[in-house]
């Protein structure tokens, strides 16, 4: 990877990691028996970890100069891995955190193991993690792709995403240690925040450059959706954490907002994290790999433009069904209700027209894998809008609010939609970006296929039984109009669900694990043919004969 | 004009909605203006080129 940069590329990489580093070193003094000090040591040794391995491959000879006329796809490369290695760690955590619910003893007595430090590692892992390095991979690879054109330069996408990372690593170490400023997908403290907006500045700024060079007149679709994902998520982020640090040298900070103000702010955040982080990003991803692999081109290019702009705008405004029954104005939870309800429009037509693509490519669903990872992604696109729009409904929130309905819907999606169409491209991608000619064994991505679908199913199933039950015993009264159950007699009744759902997603963990290891072996197995052909475009579109599931 | 809470409901209640709808009409107009339709033919048809290459 060193060895693509040039001499001068290596100096700077070589100079913002030590600057880094340096400023690892200055909070580890200043905030000497505070989280905050631990955290300056590990930005420290990352940034060190970082500058070692510019060090070792800073004499190697220089890259030819026709690296200009390809594209730059070592930080795709790097972020395909990543992505695979936190969803394996993040959905290791989540299936612990899902077994502590059912077996509570599973802490071990340990502090930093116990539900509310591991949840939000769960979360964290898998949505910014896995999904955001499959994002940030994804991104690059699909920018240079639709604009025929390479990355403005070569320094600043290993910014981006070895940046992005130690975030990540910030904010999952922080919670082990009790550092959180407790905003639910928020949680990293003010200088981990205050550092994730300059990488995604960075990150934006690679996209507007890369773009002011395309060559191909027309902006694809799927850029406007990874666009929308970044410049959104910025004006998220920056918002919802406005704090003010006790000191320069704590790791505690205090909101700017209070009360129901900061219950709004926040779930305008959190809708909108879910819509634009874990929804825009990933139908950009959708309307580039699906038709590429299907070989056919977007059904409705007009209907993606509508949905887009319907999706962009619409789920601005759908924040405040987390709210309904607060003491946020009523007014305001009719808004967002309703905007929710209108969100199906924009939502049914982008799934639609992605299973409007396939129309016609059946058979390489039957066939393929990768293609049946998109389409099922799809499917449950629809079906978690849908069930969205339904649950932000006044009357039926009532029900499902704080049960574990909410879980399993955000698990549809996030399972379902957000994981499976990260897998499809990932299984698409990786060939392409190694220059071989197919995965290493298409019978592990069945299987990984199969587990997947499997574990969200059983999951998805488990925690609707489970929410509506409790919804319901939660609001049954007696004759004399007192509760009829106790909250511990919920939970009981909780009991065989959780363990349920803990299954579920131990298949879908072991189909993340056998895809790690087939992405893994398809990197190691010696090039083939394909190397020296050179440029050649996707080569595996006819992919191997079938192989069905229990043939 | 006091910016209390009346006057920011009166001004989203009302602007909110124009702006919306203005929006709306602006994204259908571009989108069957009949002279794009070629640009989105050839955007949709483009991605499936089998060449990997960047143009210079």
């Amino acid at each position: 990877m060193v060895a693509g940069l040039s001499r001068g590329d290596r100096q700077v990489a070589l100079a913002i990691s030590i600057l880094i580093a340096l400023c690892g070193l200055a909070l580890a003094a200043v905030g000497r028996g505070d989280p905050i000090g631990t955290h300056g040591f590990i930005i420290l040794l990352y940034a060190l970890g970082v500058s070692f391995f510019v060090i070792a491959g800073y004499y190697a000879p220089e890259p030819d100069i026709s690296r200009l006329l390809r594209y730059y796809d070592d930080p795709t490369k790097v972020g395909i891995v990543l992505a695979m290695a936190w969803a394996v760690f993040g959905l290791t955590f989540g299936v612990w955190v899902a077994a502590l619910l059912a077996w509570p003893d599973l802490t071990f007595d340990a502090g930093w193991a116990s539900f509310g430090r591991i949840r939000p590692v769960h979360t964290t892992s898998v949505i910014f993690g896995f999904g955001g390095n499959a994002l940030i991979a994804t991104s690059f690879h699909v920018l240079q792709r639709t604009s025929r054109a390479r990355l403005p330069e070569q320094i600043s996408p290993w910014f981006v995403l070895l940046g992005y990372n130690l975030f990540c690593i910030i904010a999952v170490s922080g919670y082990f240690i009790g550092v959180t400023q407790s905003k639910e997908y928020a949680e990293p403290e003010w200088y981990a925040d205050i550092f994730l907006v300059v990488v995604w500045v960075v990150y934006f700024l690679i996209y507007i450059r890369t773009l002011q060079r395309r060559k191909e007149p027309h902006i694809y679709v799927a850029n406007w959706y990874y666009m929308a994902f970044i410049l959104v998520v910025a004006v998220l982020h920056i918002v919802n954490n406005l704090a003010v640090p006790v000191s320069f040298g704590h790791a505690k900070s205090y909101s700017l907002f209070s009360g129901v103000q900061d219950a709004m702010t926040q779930w305008w955040y959190g809708h909108n994290a879910v819509a634009f982080f874990l929804t825009a990003g990933f139908l950009g991803m959708m309307y580039y790999y699906l038709p590429k692999r299907a070989g056919r081109p977007i059904f409705s290019y007009r209907l993606s433009i509508i949905s887009f702009w319907g999706i962009t705008f619409m789920y601005m405004w759908a924040g405040s069904h987390h709210l309904h029954y607060t003491a946020l104005p009523q007014w305001v939870q009719t808004l967002g209700m309703t905007f929710s309800i209108v969100l199906l429009v924009p939502s049914w037509a982008s799934a639609g027209n992605a299973l409007a693509t396939l129309n016609g490519a059946w058979h390489k669903v039957r066939d393929d894998a990768t293609l049946r990872f998109m389409m099922v992604a799809a499917v449950f696109y629809g079906l978690s809008t849908f069930e969205g729009s339904f649950m932000a409904i006044r009357a039926v929130n009532s029900l499902s609010h704080y049960t574990d309905w909410t879980v399993g819907h955000v698990h549809a999606g996030a399972l379902g939609w957000v994981a499976m169409i990260s897998f499809g491209s990932i299984y698409a991608l990786v060939p392409w970006m190694w220059k071989r000619e197919r995965m290493y064994s298409s019978k592990l991505i069945e299987w990984h296929f199969w587990l997947a679908l499997a574990g969200t199913v059983v999951y998805v199933f488990a925690m609707w039984n489970s929410g509506i039950i409790q919804g319901l015993m939660w609001r049954t009264y007696n004759e004399s109009g007192t509760l009829a159950y106790s909250f511990v007699d919920s939970l009981v009744a909780m009991h065989p669900y959780y363990i349920a759902r803990t299954f579920g997603g131990l298949l879908f963990l072991i189909g993340a694990i056998l895809g790690s290891y087939n992405i893994w072996m398809t990197i190691r197995q010696p090039g083939t043919a394909l190397a020296s052909q050179g440029e050649a475009d996707e080569p595996h579109l006819a992919p191997q004969p079938a192989l069905q599931a229990g043939e | 004009m006091d910016l209390d809470y009346q006057s920011v409901v009166a001004f989203s209640k009302s602007w909110g909605l124009f702006y919306l709808i203005a929006l709306s009409i602006g994204v259908l107009v571009y989108t069957f203006w009949p002279k794009n339709k070629k640009g989105f033919d050839q955007a949709k048809k483009s991605i499936l080129d089998k060449d990997d290459k960047p143009w210079n």
